[in-house]
């Protein structure tokens, strides 16, 4: 990464992200949306606090690497189609 | 498709808050809201675990990592090299209540009152939560805490911080929930406007230390904005403005979401209705009062 002394960096600099650390893993609780229930409003999105959860063809899709299973997106739900599911 | 805040995704995955953090949730509006141009200073705070170990982060953007007295000093001290390189990069200094209301305090007086061009935004989640529950002068009265245990509660009530920062004759002063990110958001965009100091206080609630199902973190919010504990509002050059005027729930109804404030009997509930009615009452003046002398 650094060729010379001179690339090196003043203080000491963050190399990487965190998307090794695959929070999925702490989850007791799976939310599970029901895709024909589903309005779009994306309230699941805007809430999430783990910006786990995409937008995918036009349609909100959870990304289970790194949901942590909070269940705001179950409790925010207005059509309630997001079910939190025991692992 | 039409979503309500910026759809662009600055705080990366994998971070280390607990299940249904608000500190997390608030860090990713505020991103949403500054964009990719910003320097963040961070104290010791839960930030300051959250964002990763080294030499890892989960921000895409810079992060400046600082002792807990100094966010709003450290923040200045970028300002001012960002301003010397010629540089229109917004600094924000994001600390938590502890960092803010108690140990910062002296740091966010001086650069208020120097006016460096920083935006400082607290995520109140209302005791140190990073070091394991104690009470901190942002605890609100009647709340347990690991240092104020149920059989003496805390018998102070919250610091006014809002109000310090207003008397500071800042710019731009604003509250606000994370269970309203479009005001939030419209909040930061409005502070960058300024030049000078800006504060804005967002509450972020704590499931591990409120002692609450982490699925309730938006409801939480809402109720402490609903029930006038957490009124949303904004002081623009003095000038004061309410921004969500709803106030149709009780106290009761909020703090029995908590098991914080279990052990609290009807009589000082009461009491703390009667207070929160009459700050709700005085913030309703106020912004009738200034808007007066406005015109």
């Amino acid at each position: 990464m650094f060729k010379t002394n001179k690339d090196m960096p003043p203080c000491a600099m963050s190399l990487a992200d965190m998307s090794h650390n695959k929070t999925g893993s702490w989850r007791t609780f799976k939310p599970v949306l029901d895709e024909n229930k589903c309005i779009k409003c994306f309230i699941c999105w805007k809430f999430c606090p783990e910006n786990s959860i995409d937008i995918e063809n036009d349609m909100p899709k959870i990304n289970y690497d790194y949901c942590k299973g909070c269940g705001i997106c179950s409790n925010e739900c207005p059509k309630k189609c997001i079910e939190m599911v025991e692992e | 498709m039409k979503l309500t805040i910026p759809g662009e995704e600055l705080m990366g995955h994998g971070n280390l808050s607990c299940q249904g953090c608000g500190g997390s949730l608030a860090m990713r509006y505020a991103l949403k809201a500054l964009g990719r141009d910003t320097i963040a200073v961070i104290p010791a705070c839960c930030w300051s675990i959250i964002d990763g170990p080294f030499p890892y982060s989960c921000l895409k953007i810079p992060v400046f990592h600082t002792a807990f007295e100094t966010a709003a000093s450290a923040a200045s001290g970028v300002s001012a090299a960002m301003k010397i390189k010629g540089k229109k990069t917004t600094v924000l200094a994001w600390a938590g209540d502890g960092g803010t209301f108690d140990i910062g305090i002296q740091a966010l007086s001086g650069a208020a009152e120097r006016g460096d061009n920083i935006i400082y935004i607290c995520y109140d989640n209302e005791a140190y939560m990073n070091t394991g529950i104690q009470r901190s002068s942002a605890t609100p009265y009647g709340a347990w805490t690991t240092t104020t245990p149920a059989k003496k509660f805390k018998s102070a009530p919250k610091k006014n911080m809002v109000e310090i920062m207003v008397a500071h004759k800042i710019p731009y002063t604003a509250t606000a929930c994370i269970a309203y990110p479009e005001d939030f958001i419209k909040k930061i965009k409005k502070a960058k406007g300024f030049q000078g100091t800006k504060y804005i206080q967002v509450l972020a609630p704590c499931p591990t230390g409120w002692r609450y199902d982490p699925a309730k973190t938006i409801e939480l919010s809402k109720m402490a904005v609903e029930s006038g504990i957490y009124p949303l509002y904004e002081v623009e050059n003095g000038i004061y403005k309410i921004s969500r005027k709803a106030k149709n729930k009780t106290v009761k109804e909020y703090i029995k979401m908590q098991g914080r404030f279990s052990h609290l009997t009807g009589e000082v509930i009461d009491e703390m209705q009667k207070n929160v009615d009459k700050e709700w009452e005085l913030l309703i003046r106020k912004e009738e009062f200034y808007g007066h002398t406005k015109e």
